[in-house]
């Protein structure tokens, strides 16, 4: 039995704690330019797209997601196999997520696919959507800090 | 194959793109791609108050993250300014549906009716942006990741936390599809 005390506030986005030096900074700008090209052009932030997924009315979603994860899990094999290092010359290794009792994963999951169902977006759309012409959703962004917040300060007492 | 310069991408040239931005952040810096961890960061930079979660050096280890987003968020503009504006061209089943419960404007990647400032003062463009917005946050940092980190980096290395998030993710959207958005729609 776990104990949310000494579950670590466990996130994706993060990998390796070496701090990214200044001089690579510009490269994570330009991979985010192209993520959030990609995004809009894929049509992936678009309620109706999103809508279009829930009703399962159209295969395009669940291609993209799926054609994805294999792409991503393809890389993934590769990267293992060959030892490969990061261009910083570290060496590549992607941490395990801790199971505990899997409730903040069922329940953090579907309060989230609430949220994604009602906004129609992900947390990464929700920015591209910003840039690409749906400024009221800065709103939404802030109410998403919020929502952050106050889960990191009902952290301890809520099942993990 | 072509990618149209106009109009969207097939889902075989979307899908496997948005899968490389994997490997692409680990060559660049073994660094795991996913997004929400950027609101706890954004949290941790504007108001850590006495939250232990938030008192951390988000510098050191999520600037790298946050010129992603800012990037993500410049991305999208580039692509909006750069493609001819279209309407989504959505399956005429959907559209047939969500026409009958209330969405009229199909022009824009949201339909405005929901998605405006105008709206904000609506129960149904309230609920949608702000109680949608902090369910998105709230939900993310209690799964700890979202559709970038448990979706695509969680199941392309096989995690069985990303698996039930992602059961998760689309248990709680169905919810929303089925029981709330018709009602809510067809409020104004």
């Amino acid at each position: 039995m776990t104990t949310p005390s000494n579950i670590e506030y466990q996130e994706c986005g993060a990998g390796s704690m070496t701090v990214v030096r200044p001089g690579y900074l510009p490269l994570y700008l330009l991979l985010g330019v192209a993520f959030g090209y990609v995004l809009t052009r894929s049509e992936v932030l678009s309620w109706f797209r999103i809508q279009e997924m829930f009703h399962f009315q159209s295969f395009r979603m669940f291609g993209i997601i799926g054609s994805a994860v294999l792409t991503a899990a393809l890389s993934l094999a590769l990267i293992k196999r060959f030892g490969l290092k990061s261009i910083s010359g570290e060496k590549i290794s992607i941490p395990a997520k801790h199971l505990g009792s899997g409730i903040r994963y069922a329940a953090g999951g579907t309060l989230f696919g609430l949220g994604w169902a009602l906004t129609g977006a992900c947390p990464g759309p929700l920015f591209a959507l910003i840039g690409a012409g749906v400024p009221v959703l800065i709103v939404a962004v802030a109410s998403a800090l919020a929502g952050t917040w106050i889960y990191g300060w009902l952290r301890l007492r809520l099942p993990h | 194959m072509t990618i149209s310069l106009n109009g969207e991408w097939p889902w075989y040239v979307a899908g496997p793109l948005i899968g490389l931005f994997v490997p692409a952040l680990l060559i660049a810096g073994n660094k795991v791609f996913g997004i929400s961890s950027n609101l706890r960061h954004l949290c941790a930079a504007i108001a850590p108050g006495k939250v232990e979660q938030f008192r951390y050096d988000w510098k050191q280890s999520g600037l790298w993250n946050l010129v992603f987003l800012s990037g993500v968020l410049i991305g999208g503009f580039l692509a909006a300014h750069s493609a001819a504006a279209h309407a989504i061209a959505i399956s005429p089943a959907t559209k047939a549906l969500l026409s009958q419960q209330g969405i009229h404007d199909f022009s824009g990647l949201a339909p405005r009716e929901l998605f405006s400032w105008s709206a904000l003062l609506t129960l149904r463009g309230f609920v949608s942006i702000v109680v949608g917005g902090f369910l998105v946050g709230f939900g993310t940092a209690y799964a700890g990741g979202c559709t970038s980190g448990h979706a695509i980096s969680g199941l392309a290395n096989f995690q069985l936390p990303s698996l039930i998030a992602v059961f998760g993710f689309f248990a709680g959207g169905l919810l929303a599809t089925y029981f709330i958005l018709p009602y809510l729609i067809g409020v104004l």
